[in-house]
């Protein structure tokens, strides 16, 4: 059974805040699915290879060329907020006490 | 009848043979869009009439067939909100290759329809806008998440559209609204432009009103793109007039899905496609996939896993919706918090803990066996038989609200479409009847690259039955047939 800790901590590394009533209703529901997904164990697939991708292709590479992009006009577009051609955020330590 | 009744080919017969105006087509599809949006709410931005109507080019047929796009897939000026909030303000500033190719035929887009947001569910009540309702029956699901796609071919205000299936999101609507969805190969439709869901499973489909339809659409987007590290360099499907010949034919009805959880009256449909094909020279045997019962929690892990990850770019930095924070980290976490809804940040928990420390083995690495499994199931069938055959959804379309609560049990409801997305296989869903004016729909599985032989068997399974001839009623008041 998933502890309400463990749903933060996963939270936390998802960078998505949640409310304490959103925490207890993933909690449930996720251990719904989780418990679902114990039938996984039915199986021995110790012999068994993971299967990443149905394509046969690995490491798709082209010429190191430079190809026509965006602008940086057209990549700013839709930043929520820009200033001289950048995007700007808080500050990523500490912020303003 | 309307002349948005009709089909695309239908609409290029007559177009050829100079018998319909072009911009008439194109205002029936207004019309109905004018008469119908309102209730059924397919779209998330519609394009000005006018600008549709003046798009519309004398020499170029395809800019007189309105088609409506998922509003998952960018369109260069036009909004692309994936139905979220988090992408509410979002303009699209290039093309899915998908576009690109439609461009060139010079389609004339009438508007960006609804979903599951970011394309997870099976009902698009998952939109942050509000629901979709069914053209058959409006207070139900159109099933999803391409459901906008899906019921704006049905009640006839674009005459075909794109869609795009991760776990069903094509073929489960197009079985809820009674018209014809592909999920193609994986690989064979560029995903560049598509916003992504789970890397490993999307593919972007035609969502049409006959087999036909289906055919010329999927000719006009499949194909190699070097902008999509997984689109395949292999000879693209090339249309021409379909025969349906299925004589000889060899079908593997398969037992796992008709098993426990099926509704009957959906049963009952099956037993006649059966018959159909039988009637048709086809040989139907059952065919026992053993380990498809295990797609749906298979399923479960890999896609969230795929989405926590693809989801990770929305953070409020360089497009969309951004909350407040004192620091980058907060400003981030609260963006993702206010910005995505309740089945989206469902899906990023499930998805960041199975891939967490000390659960990636026992729940990832052991899905992607499963995954091996599955696939391996599909294989050892396809050298039986030419195709496989099983209801496209185990339920009919169920009312609005009516699972809303219970994720699980809207999940376990995917398990006749998943299996076929974990596999890579292409696979189409054509109508095969109807309960109580609610559509069913069959589908029909190939093995990879085999589009053009489900064209021939879902065509000649066509032909022989009315359902693809039918289109909904409103409020009581038939329109069309």
């Amino acid at each position: 059974m998933l502890s309400i800790e463990e749903v933060i901590h996963i939270e936390r590394l998802a960078r998505l805040r949640l409310t304490d009533k959103e925490r207890e209703m993933y909690r449930k529901q996720l251990n719904d699915v989780l418990n679902y997904a114990a039938r996984l164990d039915e199986i021995d697939t110790s012999n068994v290879l993971p299967m990443y991708h149905v394509l046969p292709v690995t490491n798709v590479l082209r010429e190191d060329i430079p190809r026509e992009n965006f602008s940086q006009e057209v990549a700013l577009s839709n930043a929520p907020l820009k200033e001289d051609g950048f995007f700007v955020i808080p500050p990523i330590l500490g912020g303003e006490e | 009848m309307d002349l948005a009744d009709l089909t695309a080919h239908e609409l290029l017969d007559l177009i050829r043979r100079k018998e319909v105006s072009l911009r008439d087509i194109v205002k029936s599809c207004i019309e109905r869009i004018e008469r119908y949006e309102p209730i059924i709410k397919a779209y998330l931005t519609v394009r000005d009439p006018e600008d549709v109507i003046n798009s519309v080019k004398d020499d170029e047929p395809y800019s007189a067939i309105p088609i409506a796009i998922k509003d998952n897939i960018l369109v260069k000026g036009l909004p692309n909100t994936c139905a979220s909030k988090i992408l509410s303000n979002f303009i699209a500033p290039y093309n899915a290759t998908v576009i690109e190719k439609l461009n060139r035929k010079a389609f004339n887009i009438i508007g960006k329809t609804n979903l599951d947001e970011f394309a997870m569910g099976s009902s698009t009540e998952n939109s942050a806008f509000g629901p979709t309702k069914n053209p058959w029956d409006i207070e139900r699901v159109p099933g999803g998440s391409s459901g906008g796609s899906a019921a704006s071919v049905a009640m006839g205000s674009a005459i075909w559209a794109l869609g795009s299936d991760t776990g069903g999101s094509i073929r489960q609507p197009a079985s809820f609204c009674g018209v014809v969805g592909l999920k193609p190969t994986y690989g064979t439709v560029s995903r560049y432009g598509l916003v992504a869901f789970a890397s490993s499973l999307d593919q972007i489909g035609p969502i049409t009103k006959d087999v036909t339809d289906c055919a010329i659409l999927y000719s006009f987007i499949n194909g190699h793109d070097p902008n999509d590290s997984t689109s395949l360099d292999v000879e693209p499907y090339r249309y021409s007039p379909l025969k349906g010949d299925v004589r000889g034919l060899r079908i593997g009805l398969i037992k796992e899905l008709l098993a426990e959880g099926v509704d009957p009256s959906v049963k009952k449909c099956m037993e006649d496609a059966v018959r159909t094909f039988e009637d048709l020279g086809a040989i139907v045997e059952e065919v026992s996939l053993p380990h498809i019962s295990y797609s749906v929690p298979t399923y479960y892990i890999l896609a969230p896993a795929e989405a926590s990850s693809n989801l990770a770019r929305f953070d409020g930095v360089r497009y969309g919706f951004r909350a407040s924070g004192k620091t980058a980290e907060e400003m981030m976490s609260n963006t993702r918090g206010e910005g995505f809804g309740p089945e989206v940040k469902r899906r990023i928990m499930l998805g960041t803990y199975v891939l967490s420390a000390g659960y990636y083995e026992a729940f990832y690495l052991k899905a992607l066996k499963f995954r091996n499994l599955i696939a391996g199931d599909f294989k050892k069938a396809f050298e039986r038989f030419d195709v496989l055959i099983s209801p496209t959804s185990p339920i009919l379309p169920f009312k609005l609200g009516e699972k809303v609560e219970n994720p699980l049990e809207m999940y376990l409801a995917d398990i006749c479409t998943i299996p076929i997305n974990l596999a890579g296989l292409p696979a189409i869903s054509i109508p095969c009847g109807f309960v109580n004016d609610l559509p069913v729909g069959l589908q029909i599985i190939g093995p990879v690259f085999s589009e053009s032989k489900l064209f021939e068997v879902a065509y000649g399974f066509e032909q022989a039955t009315p359902f693809h001839k039918r289109r909904p009623q409103l409020g009581g008041k038939p329109y069309g047939l």
